[in-house]
């Protein structure tokens, strides 16, 4: 019993970041329908971010945070800038071209820069665990899965509650009658993008300190996320939340109480049953598709 | 600028055959080591260490009056990769001798490369057994197998008073080779196995398992896997609270980087290691060793590099001892050579004794492996 309430823990904080990385990508892949390879390299960036200003400048760890969300968005937004706005309007293959060159380019720009060995960060958290009778979870993963919380949050009220969410959703559903509306569709979709990448950029800063930080490190978590966002329906995210605890819960028992060589392969797994079962995503409303 | 652009393949004729008059001054070693990827932290130390030897042997002038000159490449970590650089290395660099590939699951790769061009390779770090007993006679391995690992582990077990033992091991020749090995040197003993865990190579989080061995009724793990891993096991498993003892195996656990990382919770832990760069005055070759270590610090390297970092060392010296002792720089001719070498390394005499099956065995010398422990912070040498 205590060793599947330690798994349960250990799921709800990797879900957490998954999600964080789930939604980022929803929002590009799902909404904005860029199929983003440079996901995984902003998740990377987000990390060596942290690496600079806490280990290099010797910063505020929690200063670090909002630095590298911002460098995320900026990142993000000049992606979309000289990358994607040309191509607007070009079929997906193309699109999916430049974003693996660009993928390509930025790893290999990572390692130019800072070497393949893996860099760790230093944190203000205690190392003594916090242990509640069976269980125990180290208080830096406990921050990160306060921190996620409150990114989702927020990327839920703004897609959601603001104009600009109201404008990013117009804009998607159709970009020539929101362009008429008076909505900056040019903006939007930069913004889009930008707020997609900030995200990844923030889950890589979160979890750059948990684990170590190398410039291939995004490849898995791109696959993960793309895991995320097949499982909880494009665009969705909502799905997507529940899609990365799914896969946190999915991965924590499949390597828990069948085998442990296996714990990567379980996403996919899952992947497999719901293009054959539930192709739109487990969370995909009722759609009129004619 | 298509002018221009019309004159780069020219000058790039041009340099190319400069280039190749000056190399034709030189001896090639072939180098394929991991630098990027799960085991870019250990190839890095290896090459560093490869480094060193060949400044040093240059510096006395070079083996049969040339400079010695590595040619280094990364194979990423990657099985795939590893093949294909030591093919790029043979056809394209030309080189008569490699050394590598780090991992067991890379050495294996590159083996069938080795037998298609006839081409001998020093194998430093790799632990399968597999490697030295499927009949490649291409293969001279100076590391010890696990099952070196394990017999000489096998002394001390009573000491212990090991009961059951859990195994925590990467997912690849290496892991499951160690696993099999020591479980079978315990079962001898009279030990129980309880459970077998395994970890992706490139596996970041480790709670899943880390919390299973926590409820297990085990009271030692056995964890092998490279440095950077091991790492985050150790303050993964200090995270979940996981009081038992841990004993890593493999020689690439980098102790002082552990103590470093995982503080207090490193103390307690045994470790069997292949060198002792804390205790010069204890290895087979005191001098070489201090003179290592010295030059490993004065480059400005981490010491904590020094127990990976040797195998480079002793890996370049074994080859061009054996390009020394066979007069001229071609494959066959230091393939027989390296039968015939004896030369002092850090972690004991490097001579190669026949293994696998008869007429196609590989060489494998018979390095020492030393169980050390970590005492407030410090690393003590235990008795084997």
């Amino acid at each position: 019993m205590s060793e599947f309430l330690q798994h349960l823990i250990n799921m709800l904080v990797l879900g957490g970041t998954y999600a964080l990385l789930g939604i980022g990508l929803t929002l590009i892949f799902g909404i904005m329908n860029v199929v983003n390879f440079t996901h995984g390299v902003l998740y990377t960036f987000g990390a060596y971010i942290m690496f600079i200003v806490v280990q290099q400048l010797g910063l505020n760890f929690f200063l670090a945070l909002p630095v590298a969300v911002l460098a995320g968005w900026l990142l993000g937004a000049a992606i979309e800038l000289t990358l994607l706005r040309p191509l607007r309007g070009s079929d997906i293959d193309t699109t999916m071209l430049v974003m693996i060159g660009a993928w390509i380019a930025m790893q290999s720009g990572a390692l130019w820069i800072w070497g393949g060995v893996a860099k760790s960060v230093t944190t203000p958290f205690p190392e003594a665990p916090l242990v509640l009778g069976p269980v125990s979870v180290s208080w830096l993963r406990l921050f990160v899965l306060a921190a996620a919380a409150l990114l989702i949050l927020v990327t839920y009220l703004l897609i959601n509650k603001t104009s600009l969410g109201r404008a990013m959703r117009a804009t998607f559903q159709d970009h020539d009658t929101a362009s008429l509306m008076g909505v900056n569709v040019d903006m939007i979709y930069t913004s889009t993008f930008a707020i997609g990448s900030s995200l990844a950029a923030a889950a890589g800063a979160l979890l750059g300190p948990v684990y170590v930080i190398f410039p291939q490190m995004g490849d898995l978590a791109a696959v993960k996320a793309f895991a995320i966002v097949i499982l909880g329906g494009l665009g969705n995210i909502t799905g997507a939340v529940i899609g990365g605890f799914i896969l946190a819960l999915a991965e924590e028992l499949g390597a828990g109480y069948v085998s442990s060589g296996y714990r990567d392969a379980m996403g996919f797994l899952i992947i497999i049953a719901v293009l054959i079962f539930r192709p739109t995503g487990l969370f995909a409303r009722a759609e009129r598709v004619g | 600028m298509t002018r221009a652009l019309g004159l780069v393949p020219a000058v790039a004729l041009a340099a190319a055959l400069v280039g190749g008059a000056a190399q034709a001054q030189t001896i090639k070693i072939g180098v394929n080591e991991p630098l990027t990827g799960a085991f870019a932290a250990s190839g890095t130390y290896v090459v560093n260490g490869a480094k060193i030897a060949a400044d040093e042997i240059n510096a006395k002038g070079g083996i049969l009056g040339k400079k010695i000159e590595l040619v280094i490449e990364d194979n990423k970590s990657n099985p795939t990769e590893a093949a294909a650089v030591a093919e790029k290395l043979i056809t394209s660099d030309k080189v008569p001798v490699l050394m590598g590939a780090w991992g067991s699951s890379l050495t294996l790769a590159v083996m069938p490369k080795l037998m298609e061009y006839e081409t001998p390779m020093v194998v430093e770090t790799s632990s399968s057994g597999k490697i030295t007993t499927t009949g490649n006679p291409f293969i001279f391995r100076i590391s010890p197998p696990s099952a070196i690992e394990a017999a000489a582990f096998k002394g001390i077990v009573d000491k212990l008073a090991l009961k059951k033992v859990d195994f925590l091991v990467i997912n690849n020749d290496w892991g499951r080779g160690t696993a099999e090995d020591f479980s079978k040197m315990m079962k001898e003993k009279g030990i129980s196995i309880g459970l077998v865990e395994t970890m992706d190579q490139g596996a970041q989080d480790m709670s899943a398992q880390l919390s299973k061995i926590k409820s297990s009724d085990s009271e030692t793990v056995i964890v092998t896997t490279a440095v950077d891993q091991l790492t985050l096991i150790f303050k993964q498993a200090a995270a979940l609270g996981l009081k038992k003892r841990i004993i890593t195996t493999g020689g690439s656990q980098n102790p002082d980087q552990i103590i470093a990382q995982a503080g207090a919770a490193a103390n307690g832990t045994m470790h069997l290691t292949t060198f002792l760069p804390w205790f010069p005055d204890k290895t087979p070759n005191p001098e070489a060793t201090n003179y290592f270590i010295t030059e490993w610090k004065k480059r400005g390297f981490e010491f904590a590099g020094c127990t990976e970092s040797f195998r480079g060392y002793d890996g370049i010296r074994t080859a061009a001892a054996a390009i020394e002792k066979a007069g001229k720089a071609e494959p066959a001719a230091i393939k027989a050579a390296l039968w015939n070498i004896n030369i002092k390394g850090l972690n004991g005499d490097i001579v190669f004794r026949k293994s696998g099956p008869e007429g196609k065995e590989s060489g494998q010398s018979q390095p020492n492996v030393y169980l050390i422990e970590i005492n407030d912070g410090k690393v003590a040498m235990k008795t084997l």
